[in-house]
């Protein structure tokens, strides 16, 4: 029988964790745009995009990201399409996260002071012009915080992409599992490498926001 | 599309999807009640307990709150019996909700410990009051009201991490599902519907959280 040494499953848990990793950065990449341009429906006070951006972010916050996958898994293959796990992921992982960082950033372009809105507008500035040139600048300065610390939610929740069986850290566990039978070696190195993508992404997330108190 | 959905097949299932639920929200509630129990104690320990204690709990919430849920179940279900604790899956849900919770609720209300001034500690020892009088009817008290509404999202947010547990073959609500759609094939519409169930509870959940804490923290 073939025999692995603490070396071998460490050593495949990482090349799992490049998918992780991958997963993780295009989940929150794409996320962040689609979560962009529903900050602009959100805001854009045009009561139909206004509702739908609400309904869309409630649907997705109000639902487990684990049935989101599964819808996504099993809902395009209705289409007649076929679904590869990485597809379903990454689409289910991005419109997850848009929904959460829209949210976040709503949170950012509120707390700027009415008068900022007024006073561009009275410089004639369009809803677009006010956004990127006074609003958002202003804005991203509040949102860099909570938003990497959202980005740790993401990392963790590419985790239950192993559950409709795209191979990253979680499944590389359980697949190392049922080879070894070392369940609490394999587990404690795969929460290990968690811990450490995850614990350098809180601690900047906690140190920019101290900064950003004294700053205030 | 060609396909046609079939909400009519998941109808004899009816049983298997209320038990579900029914799993769901107990889970919820017992592991809201002593993931907080946890979150008081680890937040009390940090701020008034030994600085030994105190780096204890940050270890607690620092690890839980960086590494995925599943892991943790996992980890609790699949790695604690080759340690010698051997636990059923609705156990280790139980205990995984409730270490989850418990260092996202520490963070919590050590927030809310720390908001309290000062001031209000000493007025309390000045009053001959014991450290757990100070800590029960004036730090804990007025913690609570000021993040009861983060409370109530992490609660919400618990809830819906819950339906992981169907991956221990802990039977809430999405082994339901699983199973269900393992019968009939109609993996589409049995996870439609059981979303729209989920969405329900947590928006009812909320209502819920909303009118209890105008209750509790009544207008003074």
């Amino acid at each position: 029988m073939l025999q692995f040494s603490l070396w071998d499953i460490l050593s495949n848990l990482l090349i799992a964790t490049q998918w992780t990793i991958v997963l993780s950065l295009i989940a929150f990449v794409c996320g962040g745009v689609v979560g962009l341009v529903l900050l602009f429906m959100r805001t854009s006070r045009i009561p139909v995009l206004e509702w739908s951006t609400k309904i869309y972010i409630e649907l997705f916050q109000g639902t487990p990201l684990l049935m989101q996958l599964f819808l996504f898994f099993f809902g395009i293959a209705l289409f007649g399409v076929e679904v590869s796990p990485w597809m379903a992921a990454t689409l289910a992982l991005t419109f997850w996260t848009s929904a959460f960082l829209a949210e976040i950033w709503r949170g950012c372009v509120e707390s700027i002071p009415k008068g900022q809105w007024e006073a561009s507008s009275s410089l004639a500035m369009s809803y677009i012009e006010q956004m990127r040139y006074v609003i958002l600048p202003q804005a991203s300065r509040i949102a860099v915080a909570p938003t990497v610390g959202f980005s740790v939610q993401v990392v963790k929740g590419t985790a239950l992409a192993s559950i409709i069986g795209f191979v990253e850290l979680t499944k590389a566990g359980t697949m190392l599992n049922n080879a070894t039978f070392r369940p609490f070696v394999v587990y404690s190195l795969v929460a290990l490498i968690y811990f450490c993508l995850c614990f350098p992404l809180s601690w900047w997330a906690k140190k920019i926001e101290s900064r950003l108190n004294v700053a205030r | 599309m060609n396909y046609k959905l079939q909400f009519g097949e998941l109808l004899p299932h009816w049983d298997v999807l209320l038990w579900g639920l029914l799993f769901t929200v107990v889970l919820t509630v017992v592991s809201t009640v002593a993931g907080i129990a946890v979150g008081t104690a680890g937040a009390s320990a940090r701020t008034f307990g030994p600085k030994w204690l105190g780096s204890l709990v940050a270890a607690y919430v620092e690890v839980i709150r960086n590494t995925p849920f599943i892991v943790q179940l996992f980890f609790i279900f699949f790695g604690l019996p080759a340690a010698g604790l051997k636990l059923s899956e609705s156990t280790a849900a139980f205990l995984a909700m409730t270490v989850n919770l418990g260092a996202y609720s520490t963070e919590i209300i050590r927030a809310g410990i720390e908001a309290v001034p000062k001031g209000h500690i000493e007025a309390g020892i000045s009053l001959a009051m014991t450290k757990w009088e100070v800590l029960r009817h004036i730090v804990l008290k007025q913690a609570f009201e000021k993040i009861y509404p983060a409370l109530s999202s992490q609660i919400i947010i618990v809830m819906l991490g819950s339906a992981v547990v169907s991956q221990i073959s802990a039977q809430d609500l999405t082994y339901a599902a699983n199973l269900i759609a393992s019968r009939n094939f109609r993996n589409f519409e049995v996870y439609l519907l059981v979303a729209l169930a989920y969405l329900l509870l947590a928006m009812l959940t909320r209502s819920l959280l909303r009118g209890l804490g105008r209750i509790l923290f009544k207008a003074k």
